[in-house]
């Protein structure tokens, strides 16, 4: 793992990384830096997909919900009127997609970030506790197929990283 | 504005107030903002506010004891004003949360820099204030216990809620209102978590936020699904804010009352609620600021935008004034007129005027750019503007129920005792909450912070 000092030097550094060939590799920051998905390569994120997906969830059964109850489990003649109001549903119906789509934006932006998860080996180096303030790290990791360790360390100095470690499972 | 000074627009003002005063870098933002949660020794005045508003809340749990034993009789309301203090709290509440919200999502869309360092504490704002407003519908129905009846879940009556009604809307409308400005939140906290577990001092310390961080550690896969859900989050949230006061002004506008039953309340009470919103981001902002020493975060530039979102919607919520006014006079509804006349001639004419003074003729001043760059006056204002919202909604709810078609029908309406005890309460319960929120969790995003050094560093390349 390798330890920068600005965000430019953090972009650069990822998009050698990739172009050297490396697969499994993540990027640390304080704050989200613009430009870095594009320099790691990282796919489109499902969050979207996975919201949209709440939204219609919350909608249609929010809708479903009052049809079921206004119109057959319970109805309710008053003057005539339609049982199926569907005007008169719209605000639950709006209120259930929003809150569909959001739990759904959040759970799942959680699930794929593999949150909450309580260890991980990147906390075993000491000077990562930097990484939620102004340093910026690259680590590559010992699954990649060029991965080797002393190559690697090498290739990160090569980047012009302060710091380079090695980060320990245990 | 006085001859000697530049136009607001030009790159001298801008630079003379930016958004954060120069030469902060990552790291000492992050100390400034985490020491007040991390180091910083509570103060004896954060002890004797805290005091002084928990006790308030105390004589909240009192009144709301008392009622529970009692009975919805302890306060004014009778027949034909069953509304009462409840409702005109209740959207007061509603309404000030509302800026919360459009700070951190609208502006958010709107990729308005001035939104980082105030909105945090301006959703948390929102949050209590949400809190606060729940209070009141529950205890208005009279058996709290029995709220759960409006909610929609399958009971052995084989009973259903009436899904056609405001009331059960509202339900709805708020209660998603509040979770989604929990997740929205809790959402813009975990980076914040994360840092202050990697600063924490103590190790119980660095256990509770270390779980509430959730594991976090910023790489660049966790920041990429982040960003995409705090952008569909802002996005999701803009137009549940705009519905949750329309649903608000719908339990008011599907009436037949007069002064109620009218097409333009939805888009009124959403500036409304803006307003008093606004007026409260103030109220908090000015003081937070001073205590803390945060001048260099929230600048005069935020007090400043802030004051003129505050004029802006004040003037929206002068124009909804007028054509109320007006409608009632055009349409040649004998009731409706006979409203405009009580309102200006009736028994509660002094509130009017008051109100009028209040979110009218008073926050014309902001249109002065001295004015607005004087803290005390902007505090003094927000609090006027405060107490203007909360008469609007007196006004509407009383002076509406007080007399309505028959005179047969018509009463009068006064709070008790326990009307004011349960209202000042929840101010206490709301600033209780407060000080407790800028003690233990950081009261301006500080990864944000430091994503804003990162932009302005930039610009000055």
């Amino acid at each position: 793992m390798g330890e920068f000092g600005t965000p430019e030097q953090l972009i650069q550094a990822a998009k050698k990384t990739r172009e050297a060939g490396y697969r499994h590799v993540d990027a640390y920051a304080p704050f989200p830096v613009e430009g870095l998905s594009e320099a790691l390569r990282l796919h489109r994120s499902w969050v979207p997909f996975i919201t949209l997906l709440g939204g219609l969830a919350g909608g249609l059964g929010g809708f479903g919900l009052q049809y079921w109850a206004a119109a057959i489990t319970y109805p309710q003649n008053i003057g005539g009127r339609p049982l199926n109001s569907w005007p008169a549903f719209i605000p639950v119906t709006f209120e259930l997609t929003i809150l569909g789509a959001s739990l759904s934006a959040v759970l799942g932006m959680l699930a794929l970030n593999r949150l909450p998860q309580p260890h991980h080996p990147v906390f075993n180096v000491p000077r990562f506790t930097h990484a939620s303030t102004d340093r910026f790290f690259i680590c590559i990791q010992a699954r990649d197929r060029k991965f080797h360790l002393a190559d690697t360390a090498r290739f990160l100095q090569g980047l012009d990283a302060h710091h380079v470690s090695e980060v320990s499972d245990d | 504005m006085s001859a000697g000074q530049p136009p607001l627009d030009s790159p001298e003002i801008r630079r003379l107030t930016p958004v954060l005063a120069p030469g902060y870098t990552y790291a000492s933002v992050t100390d400034k903002i985490s020491a007040i949660v991390l180091t910083r020794p509570t103060s004896l005045g954060w002890f004797v506010g805290f005091g002084i508003a928990f006790s308030l809340m105390g004589m909240m749990t009192i009144a709301i004891g008392w009622l529970i034993t009692k009975g919805v009789g302890i306060w004014g309301i009778n027949i034909p004003i069953g509304w009462g203090f409840a409702i005109v709290n209740f959207v007061w509440w509603i309404g000030i949360g509302h800026a919360g919200t459009l700070i951190s999502a609208i502006l958010f869309l709107l990729n308005q820099k001035w939104r980082t360092s105030i909105n945090r504490f301006a959703e948390a704002m929102t949050l209590f204030a949400v809190a606060c407003a729940g209070i009141f519908p529950l205890i208005h129905t009279g058996r709290p216990w029995m709220a759960f009846y409006m909610f929609p879940y399958p009971s052995t009556m084989g009973l259903w809620p009436q899904f056609r009604s405001p009331l059960i809307w509202d339900v709805f409308a708020v209660s998603t209102y509040g979770t989604v400005s929990l997740l929205f939140w809790f959402v813009g906290l975990i980076p914040d978590l994360a840092t202050l577990r990697d600063r924490a001092n103590t190790k119980a310390k660095q256990i509770i936020y270390g779980m509430l961080a959730m594991g976090w550690r910023g790489s660049a896969h966790h920041w990429h699904n982040y960003q995409s859900a705090y952008l569909l989050l802002a996005g999701l949230a803009t137009p549940l804010v705009l519905s949750v006061h329309t649903v608000v002004s719908l339990d008011f506008a599907t009436a037949i009352v007069p002064g109620w039953h009218t097409t333009i309340f939805p888009p009124y009470f959403v500036a409304g609620a803006i307003y008093s919103g606004f007026a409260m981001v103030l109220t908090i902002a000015i003081p937070l600021r001073k205590a803390y020493g945060l001048e260099d975060f929230i600048t005069m530039r935020h007090l400043d935008n802030m004051a003129k979102v505050m004029l802006a919607t004040g003037l929206i919520v002068a124009y909804g004034y007028f054509f109320e006014f007006f409608m009632s006079l055009y349409s040649g509804n004998k009731f409706d007129v006979f409203l405009v006349q009580q309102r200006l001639h009736g028994p509660y004419a002094p509130f009017y005027y008051a109100l009028i003074l209040c979110n009218i003729l008073t926050p014309q001043l902001l249109w002065f750019y001295k004015m607005r760059h004087n803290v005390v006056v902007l505090f003094l204002m927000s609090i006027v503007v405060n107490i203007g919202m909360w008469l609007e909604r007196f006004v509407i709810v009383v002076i509406s129920l007080t007399r309505d078609f028959v005179p047969s029908a018509w009463g009068r309406y006064s709070p008790t005792f326990w009307d004011w005890a349960t209202f000042i309460g929840t101010i206490g319960m709301f600033v209780t909450l407060i000080f407790l929120f800028v003690r233990v969790l950081p009261a301006i995003s500080i990864a944000e912070m430091r994503e804003l050094v990162a932009e302005t560093s930039e610009e000055e390349k």
